[in-house]
């Protein structure tokens, strides 16, 4: 390799109005959301939601939490993707009072090469040098995440923490996922 | 096609512990390896028509009554990947704050003037060729809680996606000559061989006459890993 990577830098705790301006109410218009999908796309309706949690167990008011996800056929959008339906969705941390993350989506389809319905997870917050990955599975898809590579490549306790609990309410279907940066519940971060 | 893993010999540490913050939120529990998947190696596109003209000038797209105070300025550069190849049609965003140290952020409460007139966001998308520009104001440093009289050096915030999730990157642009460089520990959290390539180049041929000066900014993501898959 002729060149050698930038090393990466802490996003910091005042990107908001330059990532996520909408969301906090500043000026830029935003180029993302937290929301990935349009009126017309197809799939079941979910909202991903739940809390980012610090080595105390304390909320983290300031994190930056970026969703990457194929639509209900299982396929990743491209170049020229389809239309309202983009899969990715960014959103911070400050904005509900409870300092949760949250995606309305469309719940993704299991892919072609057999791995289970999931969201790739991208977490960027103050105190956080270098990116990590993680990733949300779905309870109700415990056919599709028993024979899933990726998590049947770790220990059980360690699974768990990648697996969200969903619940039906009256305003739709929500899955509940913390995501915890350290201690006993820590969430599997991956090397991707 | 898997990308180059992540070289932790240019990245820093998750938990390191003169920048405060990092010990209560970097994992502690060594990062699970992930065999690229097609989740890893596609990411989101983004057009040209999705930005505004003046989305790559921040010394025009924040503009009530007037123009920003401050040096003008011209950060440019190219998008690579480590094999030398240009990172074409990516999405650049950036934030800063303004010439006196001011974040618009809310949470920004250090005791310095707002700029009615400068924003501090602004995004771009490389050319064909991997080039990208920006314009703005040279942010001044300012003062964080991290340890007494700590103060940030003169930055630009970046944040790239590259082809890939896998290859996104979030960093920030130094400049050169800042004394304050060698006390800070974001700056010195990353590997020492590393720490020159987050330092913008001073360049006389990007700078323009009787205008603004002209910082080149040059960013490596990472590569194509071309090993041959054993069977």
């Amino acid at each position: 390799m002729s060149h050698k990577q930038t090393p990466s830098q802490t996003v910091g705790p005042y990107f908001a109005y330059g990532l996520t301006s909408d969301q906090y109410g500043y000026r830029l218009k935003s180029l993302l959301q937290p929301y990935t999908t349009d009126d017309n796309t197809i799939g079941e309706r979910i909202r991903v939601i739940g809390h980012v949690l610090d080595g105390n167990g304390n909320p983290v008011d300031d994190a930056m939490i970026e969703s990457w996800q194929a639509n209900a056929e299982g396929r990743y959008s491209g170049p020229s993707g389809n239309t309202g339906f983009k899969g990715f969705g960014r959103v911070g941390t400050g904005s509900d009072p409870e300092n949760r993350f949250w995606f309305n989506t469309i719940k993704p389809g299991a892919l072609e090469d057999g791995q289970a319905p999931h969201l790739n997870l991208i977490i960027f917050m103050r105190g956080l040098l270098s990116h990590v990955y993680t990733r949300i599975y779905f309870s109700d898809e415990i056919e599709a995440n028993s024979h899933d590579l990726v998590l049947n490549a770790m220990e059980e306790t360690r699974r768990a923490t990648l697996v969200a609990k969903r619940q039906e309410t009256p305003q739709g279907i929500v899955y509940h996922f913390d995501i915890h940066m350290q201690g006993d519940r820590e969430t599997v971060f991956f090397d991707v | 096609m898997p990308f180059q893993a992540r070289d932790w010999d240019r990245h820093p540490a998750l938990i390191y512990p003169p920048y405060k913050s990092t010990v209560l939120r970097g994992p502690t529990r060594p990062l699970i390896p992930l065999r690229q998947t097609i989740s890893e190696t596609t990411g989101p596109f983004f057009s040209p028509e999705d930005l505004d003209p003046n989305d790559n000038d921040l010394t025009k797209n924040g503009r009530v009554n007037g123009e920003p105070l401050g040096e003008r300025i011209i950060v440019a550069g190219r998008v690579l990947d480590e094999g030398g190849h240009p990172v074409p049609n990516s999405l650049i965003e950036v934030w800063q704050a303004n010439a006196a140290g001011r974040y618009v952020h809310l949470v920004d409460d250090h005791d310095a003037p707002l700029d009615p007139n400068f924003q501090g966001g602004g995004r771009c998308m490389t050319d064909g060729e991997g080039n990208y520009r920006f314009y703005t104001i040279k942010p001044g440093a300012y003062p964080w809680k991290n340890h007494p009289n700590a103060w940030r050096p003169n930055h630009i915030h970046f944040s790239l996606f590259g082809p890939a999730i896998a290859t996104r990157l979030v960093t920030q642009m130094y400049f050169p000559g800042d004394p304050l460089l060698e006390m800070d520990p974001m700056f010195q959290s990353a590997p020492a061989e590393a720490r020159d390539s987050l330092i913008g180049r001073f360049s006389l041929d990007i700078t323009e006459a009787d205008f603004a000066l002209g910082y080149i900014f040059d960013i490596v993501l990472r590569g194509k890993d071309a090993t041959p898959v054993q069977q």
